[in-house]
């Protein structure tokens, strides 16, 4: 194991996944200027500066896509994305379909979000549920670096369009990685913590705040178990089901605004297959169907607290 | 099918002019009457689609938007999947999912269309890049209208097809209206053509409804596309004789500006000239549109007989 930064871990993962395959290249705005060692191994071809313009980045990312390239496209900001929305959705998500099955599009769409830097609402938007909602796309939100590199060579591996959401809270998080070829299947959650109690369900930064909930909550004599989604589209109904028929307790916790959020979907599935499980209504802790503020402390109450969650799942247990 | 490659002969220009023609007439007829899903056609486009495409090399890709019949046609598509495709039949180049608005042709080198006005132009760029990066021979040429140049992303594309010296054709076949507005109200340049200047691009305009003359500028374009490797800028001037999207009864096109557009109409115009340099008789002009209409009559019969796609379609091809 190697402790490295989440930065760190997506640069392994394109470095390698650049040298194993030739078709892989990374675009964006940027992508040259900082990534040195990226431009030095593999050339301008291949890491390639572009023009700010978030449409066309995504454009030309799904036209090579479909003929033969294998392209990562860094968008920065995931409220960035809206300029790219028809590329990504329109094309990358709908032509596979729309052609009779003739192409498929192999791309990577990366953007950052989240409270972190008190950058404010059209930097930080957790807006992963509108891809969620979008047919022919897959999401992914990593939250720990293992992941990060892990689920980014799946990814490019992958023979369709992937949105992978960089949480900015854990852009300098350190962690570990395994040594040598690391990967993390796309659709596969992961149990962070077992327990017999309560199922807290979240991904990115708060399942962190999760496990912290789920350590004091221990101390006061409830076993929470602790589910990492990493993967949003296709969503691990299997993993969330067996956690919440073993405990009959749910609470979905996540930064994105709560309204027709991933915690939705997640409530309404429990609901359809998992009902006479219950032994408590599945509740939600979520951001505020607000804007994301830049002002430090509430940009940081926008994100769900390990104490709302022991608070909650306290109530749950009760 | 496979891609169809022109030689010399005006008179197969002609043909396939009225096999166009005779298609989308009948599609329009077939609209207006029994229930089939419109299309939006490009009557009085048909020079600007035969002539740039008789001008293409096997090698060569194609995109083009929701006027897209002429452009798969003239690339040699079977009218009878065309037809099929736009009736949601299972024997449709796309198995019915795309119906007329996004049909493309992989086998005939027809990628990517996109009815999203503009996306097509992006998407070109990728594939020029494509084109560029495996090292294949292919020009990309991608057809939009007028329309298109709106939008940012037409700016967008060019800029970076310029930047990156992408092999890009970009045709912009100028038929005076936007859905239905006409271009008048949308732009105060006569024309797209002087927006490639500013960034750094080659481009030429050409009379579009002189398929002998399209096909000459195309050539000379694709010509410096490939030896230069960088894109290039064609406006093909036309007229939409149609509506936008059949039926439509075009109450909102000015008479007697309409009047004037089909006394320009392309195929009569090219059938005057091949009859005054003695190339054609009104007898073989008249068994060109006998077959060209036997052809679309056979078409129509095999798309109505291909059944709809089985219910298991409506969600296979979601995901490779």
């Amino acid at each position: 194991m190697a402790q490295i930064t989440v930065q760190e871990a997506i640069d392994q993962a394109l470095a390698e996944e650049m040298t194993r395959d030739p078709r892989v290249l990374l675009m964006g705005e940027g992508v040259a200027t900082k990534r040195h060692a990226l431009v030095e191994a593999f050339g301008g071809e291949r890491v390639r500066n572009t023009p700010l313009a978030e449409g066309i980045i995504a454009g030309t990312a799904a036209g090579a896509a479909a003929t033969g390239l294998r392209p990562v496209a860094d968008l920065l900001f995931a409220p960035f994305l809206c300029y790219a929305m028809d590329e990504l959705v329109n094309s990358a998500g709908k032509l596979r379909y729309l052609s009779g099955g003739q192409f498929s599009f192999p791309l990577v769409a990366i953007a950052m979000t989240g409270a972190g830097w008190c950058v404010g609402a059209q930097h930080n938007h957790n807006i992963e549920a509108w891809f969620v909602h979008s047919p022919g796309l897959k999401v992914v939100m990593p939250g720990c670096v293992a992941d990060f590199k892990g689920l980014l060579k799946a990814a490019i591996r992958d023979d369709n369009p992937v949105l992978f959401f960089v949480d900015i809270g854990l852009v300098f998080a350190a962690g570990d990685v395994p040594e040598g070829e690391y990967l993390v299947p796309i659709g596969e959650a992961a149990v962070r913590r077992s327990g017999q109690d309560i199922s807290l369900i979240s991904y990115a930064k708060t399942v962190a705040v999760c496990e912290d909930a789920a350590r004091t909550l221990a101390e006061q004599g409830i076993s929470a178990e602790v589910i990492d989604l990493r993967t949003l589209k296709p969503l691990d109904e299997a993993s969330i089901l067996a956690s919440v028929r073993k405990t009959g307790r749910a609470v979905i916790v996540h930064e994105a605004s709560r309204t027709c959020g991933v915690g939705a979907e997640i409530a309404a599935i429990v609901a359809e297959k998992a009902f006479t499980a219950l032994k408590a209504p599945v509740l939600r802790l979520s951001g505020p169907d607000a804007p994301a503020p830049a002002s430090f402390p509430l940009e940081q109450a926008f994100v769900p607290q390990a104490a709302a969650v022991v608070d909650t799942a306290r109530r749950l247990c009760a | 099918m496979s891609v169809k490659l022109y030689d010399e002969r005006p008179e197969e220009l002609l043909q396939m002019m009225h096999l166009i023609r005779a298609y989308e007439e009948r599609a329009a007829a077939l609209q207006a009457g029994s229930g089939v899903p419109g299309t939006c056609t490009s009557v009085g486009q048909e020079a600007c689609a035969v002539g740039v495409i008789a001008a293409l090399g096997a090698d060569d890709l194609i995109l083009t938007n929701h006027r897209s019949a002429g452009h798969l046609l003239a690339r040699g598509a079977d009218p009878g999947r065309l037809l099929a495709e736009v009736m949601g039949r299972r024997d449709g180049y796309c198995k019915g999912k795309s119906g007329s608005l996004h049909i493309c042709a992989r086998e005939l080198g027809v990628v990517l269309t996109s009815t999203i006005v503009g996306g097509e132009l992006g998407l070109a760029c990728g594939v020029g890049l494509s084109q560029k990066m495996l090292h294949r021979a292919g020009v990309v040429v991608c057809f939009f209208g007028d329309g298109a140049a709106c939008e940012g992303r037409f700016h967008e594309s060019l800029n970076l097809a310029a930047v990156w010296g992408l092999p890009v054709l970009f045709v912009c076949e100028n038929n005076e209206w936007q859905a239905f507005v006409h271009r008048r109200e949308t732009t105060l340049a006569d024309g797209v053509v002087s927006w490639a200047a500013p960034f750094g691009m080659d481009s030429a305009t050409v009379d579009g409804n002189d398929v002998e003359a399209v096909r000459a500028v195309a050539m000379e374009a694709l010509d410096a596309v490939r030896s230069s490797g960088k894109p290039f800028l064609l406006e093909v001037r036309t007229y939409r004789l149609r509506g936008h999207f059949e039926p439509d009864d075009q109450a909102y096109v000015d008479a007697q500006e309409l009047a004037r557009a089909w006394s320009c109409d392309p195929l009569p115009r090219f059938e005057a000239r091949l009859r005054d340099c003695g190339r054609l008789d009104d007898d073989a002009i008249a068994g060109m549109k006998a077959a060209a209409k036997s052809r679309v009559e056979a078409a129509v019969a095999y798309a109505v007989d291909s059944p709809y796609p089985g219910m298991d379609e409506l969600v296979t091809d979601v995901y490779a």
